[in-house]
């Protein structure tokens, strides 16, 4: 309990997973919340790579998080403005009046 | 050895915690307020684990920038007075039980994997590139990107380029009804455009851009 290893960062990692999938399921505000969620996820892959990184003391976990990072504000900056465009065109941004393909 | 287990419980509890109020919280803007909590108490775990470099580039990327990208949208937009309506009742309500299945199922199947894992045997020897505690994180980690990871981080530059003009043709609106300059029209004029002769007729006049 009080040494910290390996499994307490997955632990940690996988609930704030679980929070943002439940984020992504039950939301009905706007999308922009849903991106956020997707953020979460994100943040929970990250803490994922970084901590098997440090225990088995391999540096590429690291740098691979250090491209997630990257591709992660790529795709905030590319939501936002599909959210910002959308919201010109159609007024809403509400998650159940976003309903044009009728999927 | 207890610190660091006080310090880590601490934080992860924040993150924890923020991570609910981001996907609870009724108002948008304190969702992103609570993300940027959650990203700091993050960064704060790494740098504890000892990776210094990525909790500095996670507080200025993700607080610093997507955070205030996230907070401008947001108040942009004007959804800041929308309320949050969790279990709302506008009939389609049915996809909560099975959201919420579909969820703890993956929670324990994160959990399963977590606790019948264990390492390969001979993982220790495939080890790619080994953390050499001489140096810091930040010294070993740039050793590694600009050389054998060259390729990876000039296409990463690439996809923020890719993204950053994207964005811009995305929200890039063109306005009617504007009068600019344009150069190019102003260098090329010649003579000929710009002035007319003509013989005036005695007491006719002259009609202007007939």
């Amino acid at each position: 309990m009080l040494s910290i290893g390996l499994g307490h960062y997955l632990t940690l990692a996988a609930i704030i997973f679980t929070i943002g999938i439940v984020g992504i399921f039950l939301n009905r505000k706007n999308i922009i919340v849903i991106l956020m969620s997707i953020e979460l996820i994100l943040l929970a892959v990250n803490v994922n790579l970084v901590s098997f990184s440090i225990f088995i003391n391999d540096l590429s976990g690291q740098v691979f998080t250090l491209f997630i990072l990257t591709v992660a504000a790529a795709e905030a900056a590319i939501g936002l403005a599909i959210i910002v465009v959308y919201y010109r065109n159609s007024g809403t941004i509400r998650v159940e009046e976003i309903d044009r393909l009728k999927g | 050895m207890i610190a660091h287990a006080i310090v880590f419980y601490i934080f992860s509890l924040i993150a924890i915690v923020s991570a609910i109020m981001v996907t609870v919280s009724k108002n948008t803007v304190n969702s992103v307020f609570f993300l940027i909590l959650d990203f700091i108490s993050i960064s704060c775990l790494f740098i504890m684990i000892g990776a210094e470099f990525l909790g500095m580039i996670m507080l200025i990327v993700y607080v610093g920038a997507v955070a205030v990208l996230f907070l401008f949208v947001v108040m942009m937009l004007n959804v800041a007075q929308q309320k949050n309506e969790w279990f709302n009742s506008s009939g389609r309500s049915s996809h909560i039980p099975v959201g919420l299945l579909v969820s703890i199922i993956v929670f324990f199947e994160l959990i399963i994997v977590i606790g019948g894992w264990k390492y390969k045997p001979d993982l220790l020897d495939s080890i790619a590139i080994e953390i050499n505690t001489d140096l810091t994180n930040t010294q070993s980690l740039g050793s590694v990107i600009y050389t054998d990871y060259i390729h990876l981080f000039q296409l990463s530059g690439m996809v923020l380029l890719v993204a950053m003009i994207g964005a811009i043709v995305l929200t890039f609106r063109q306005r009617s009804g504007v009068k600019r300059q344009s150069y190019f029209k102003q260098i090329s004029r010649d003579r000929n455009d710009g002035i007319e002769l003509v013989d005036v007729e005695n007491n006719k006049g002259v009609k202007i851009d007939a």
